[in-house]
């Protein structure tokens, strides 16, 4: 890193990548997709992890997504990057043999790629050699070593009985202060909160360290979708993750697009952005409720959560379905609102718009409230890029990557729009952008719906084998969605990378070292979703 | 703060008046197919375009099992002139075999206050928030008597959502155990009641009955607000049970 700033770092732009690269590795051979925009890296074990940290640290590319992949008698690893400044795409790809399970980590300087590795081990049983935590991660102690349920010889349908197990899971404490206990959170806690786990280790008041445990609700899409048709693999991608549903399908659309060299009318373009921005409105709104509400603020609480209602009935009114299940397919849409709907939609969104502005001016003269946020779960500007944070989450702590406007897919080419970014990285400042984000969404919907386009909403898909990956900006942040199809139009892998699954890997980094009091707070503020995370 | 207090009055009343009365808002309920009268081609048609199966086919047209429909409305968007019909409806709760056998007088006990305890076994997020919109103004279900506990022991009525995950089915069992007796178990959502998109598989029950006694199911992807308080409402006798499959069936079969 040193040298790099001493020296000018190369122009590193994804359309150079196949010059630059055979001249630092002769063993890398570049191959350019200039229609996709992505420069395939052939990589080899050993050139894997000098590629992706040259990526990272000096080409200021981001970490996408790890998708492994039992292909042909082969593992097939894509590791998948994006440069910010040159709106492209680096596949790190490595193949090795089977027989071959142990690949070099690279989560040490890509912290991004932590949980994708001890994921993918748990999974697969691949090991990352040099990664410091390796084992029990999605599948809990009852899960008997050595079986890894996302290989293709391992039966997804069949219910697979290790009940019998008796084991006990016994949390490994740092914290060796007199007087130091253990505070367990969860799985089961809270009036209505999504089951995860958290180990508080305190001496008192300060919460000196915590250790999250996701994967309660590990549901295995990605498992039981391969061998399934792609109709019905859209309903788990939108259904994986209730409160951002859309956003799913369409990154899961936008793969089976990408793949099939489909092009989406220009109507149901303008529309789906539409959705997603309604979507992303009553998301946020949703979430300042829940912050209201973790703070004990019981009107403006009252309010959100009215405004959220309103938000879910319009959604109904315009969509036939409060959480938009069912309005996408790949190739456009499944309904074609017309006039009158769509200047509801216009009408209501305003006038909505009007209310949550309301809202943020009482709550930024409520004292007592703000006290609670301010200077509470900080995560700093490092921290975003060590972990490679996405979203509202991000955006607090001056990380401004937003796929909307990096890569303008969709009808966000047509619309301008900032995107808000704050620096304090506390609650406030998550609080903030949540509320510049909602209010830009609703004006984003007028400006499309200003001039929606005339013609048919979907275009037929013509389905092929292969790859292809579809990525959308999610109400949480960016999705990244992996999808292979066979020649059948079977699906062989799905891989789902999600916001909450890197967001909730710098929770901790949030929380540790503020007081109890804090913890409902600051998990209302980073608003995350497990259900998205564990999948 | 006496700007809240002044703001909360403005607001005024927004509850509705469900279930003294219908209450039939637009965008209340996303509304769910029915039986319907078709010819045979179309009924063939429309079934094999049901991904879940929930489509069954019978002589005079097709019926609805609602144990498996997630209404992605296929059945009834781009599919031609002949659809199925769709009602707006939300009173969805079904009693259970298991809780018409149990015969508790549960109205007697609890008609006037219920405490509830919320678990998630799995549930996407939409039934979580469906069920979390009961306590915002337009639903309030404390004006009912109907209160949500964080506490098992407290709890009279356990609210499950998902297919039962692997990691959530020995919680499940404790929070149920924890709870006293007399007490009755409310599965709402499609994978709460079959597994729904998810389940069953190897790392999912197929609904919570895999895993303890249900005594109410509440169908729906998710069940909107009302169809979850109907369901609660039928736990304590307070209302009338709907069907989980349409009557055409029980009929033809």
């Amino acid at each position: 890193m040193a040298a790099a700033s001493v020296m000018q770092p190369p122009a590193a732009a994804w359309q150079e990548l196949h010059r630059i690269c055979p001249v630092r590795w002769p063993k890398v051979s570049v191959r350019t997709d200039h229609t996709r925009h992505i420069a395939h890296l052939m990589v080899t074990p050993a050139t894997v992890r000098p590629v992706c940290l040259w990526l990272f640290g000096e080409a200021g590319y981001h970490f996408a997504t790890l998708v492994a992949e039992e292909f042909d008698g082969t593992w097939h690893l894509t590791y998948v990057f994006y440069d910010p400044a040159s709106h492209g795409w680096a596949y790190v790809e490595l193949r090795q043999p089977l027989a071959q399970t142990s690949v070099i980590s690279i989560g040490d300087t890509v912290h991004a790629a932590d949980w994708h590795e001890r994921e993918t081990e748990d999974l697969f049983g691949l090991r990352f050699e040099g990664h410091p935590k390796l084992g029990e991660f999605v599948l809990h102690e009852n899960w008997p070593e050595g079986i890894n349920p996302m290989r293709k010889q391992f039966d997804a349908r069949a219910p697979f009985a290790h009940h019998q197990q008796k084991t006990v899971w016994e949390p490994p404490t740092i914290v060796e202060a007199p007087g130091a206990f253990i505070m367990p959170i969860g799985p089961v806690y809270s009036d209505f909160a999504e089951s995860a786990h958290f180990v508080i280790e305190t001496t008192g008041e300060d919460m000196l360290r915590v250790l999250p445990r996701f994967f309660y609700k590990y549901r295995g899409v990605e498992k039981i979708a391969e061998g399934q048709t792609t109709e019905r693999v859209l309903l788990l991608a939108e259904r994986f993750s209730g409160s951002s549903a859309f956003a799913h399908g369409f990154a899961f659309c936008r793969a089976m697009e990408s793949l099939c060299e489909t092009g989406v009318p220009p109507r149901a373009r303008v529309l789906r952005s539409v959705f997603a921005e309604l979507e992303r409105l009553r998301h946020h709104v949703a979430v300042i409720a829940g912050i209201c509400a973790s703070t004990g603020l019981a009107v403006a609480q009252a309010q959100g959560a009215s405004l959220e209602e309103d938000l879910l009935r319009l959604t109904a009114q315009v969509c036939g379905h409060r959480y938009l299940f069912g309005v996408l397919k790949p190739g456009g849409l499944t309904l074609a609102p017309d006039a009158r709907c769509l200047d509801l939609l216009r009408e209501r969104a305003h006038a909505l718009n009007l209310r949550l502005e309301k809202l943020y001016a009482g709550l930024r003269y409520s004292s007592s409230f703000l006290d609670r946020l301010e200077d509470v779960g900080l995560i700093r500007a490092e921290v975003v890029k060590a972990f490679g944070l996405v979203g509202p989450v991000a955006r607090a702590s001056g990380g401004a990557a937003d796929l909307r406007k990096l890569f303008r897919y969709g009808a966000y080419e047509q619309v301008d729009f900032a995107v808000p970014t704050e620096t304090q990285g506390d609650g406030y400042a998550r609080l903030r952008i949540l509320f510049q984000e909602a209010a830009q969404s609703a004006a984003i919907i007028e400006r499309l719906l200003d001039d929606v386009p005339d013609g048919p909403v979907c275009a037929e898909v013509i389905p092929r084998a292969g790859a292809a990956l579809g990525f959308a900006e999610a109400p949480l942040g960016a999705t990244f969605h992996w999808l292979r199809l066979d020649a059948a139009e079977r699906v062989q892998r799905y891989r789902i990378s999600t916001p909450s699954f890197r967001n909730w890997h710098a929770f901790r980094v949030a929380v540790e070292h503020f007081s109890f009091q804090d913890f409902p707070i600051v998990l209302a503020t980073f608003g995350l979703s497990n259900a998205e995370c564990d999948r | 703060m006496f700007n809240w207090f002044y703001t909360g009055l403005k607001a005024g009343i927004r509850t509705t008046p469900y279930p003294k009365k219908a209450d039939m808002a637009p965008g209340i309920s996303p509304g769910r197919p029915r039986a319907t009268r078709l010819d045979a081609q179309v009924a063939e048609a429309l079934t094999m375009r049901c991904p879940t199966g929930a489509l069954i086919k019978h002589q005079g047209g097709v019926d609805v099992d609602y144990r498996h429909c997630v209404h992605c409305a296929r059945c009834r968007r781009n599919t031609g002139t002949q659809v199925m019909d769709w009602s707006q409806d939300y009173d969805w709760g079904v009693l259970s075999a298991h809780a018409e056998r149990a015969g508790h007088r549960f109205r007697d006990i609890f008609g006037r206050s219920l405490h509830i305890r919320f678990l998630d076994a799995g549930a996407c997020g939409a039934c979580m928030s469906e069920a979390r919109q009961l306590n915002n103004p337009y639903y309030n279900i404390h004006r009912l008597g109907f209160f949500i506990t964080p506490t098992p022991r407290d709890a009279d009525i356990l609210l499950v959502a998902g297919p039962v995950t692997d990691a959530m089915r020995i919680p499940l069992q404790k929070t149920y155990a924890a709870m006293p007796e007399p007490k009755r178990v409310v599965a709402m959502g499609v994978c709460a009641l079959s597994g729904g998109v998810f389940g069953p598989s190897f790392i999912s029950a197929g609904g919570v009955a895999d895993v303890i006694p249900v005594d109410v199911l509440v169908p729906g992807c998710p069940p909107p607000p009302l169809a979850i308080l109907h369901g609660l409402l039928l736990a304590v006798e307070r209302t009338m049970p709907s069907r989980l499959t349409t009557h055409a069936a029980e009929t033809e079969a």
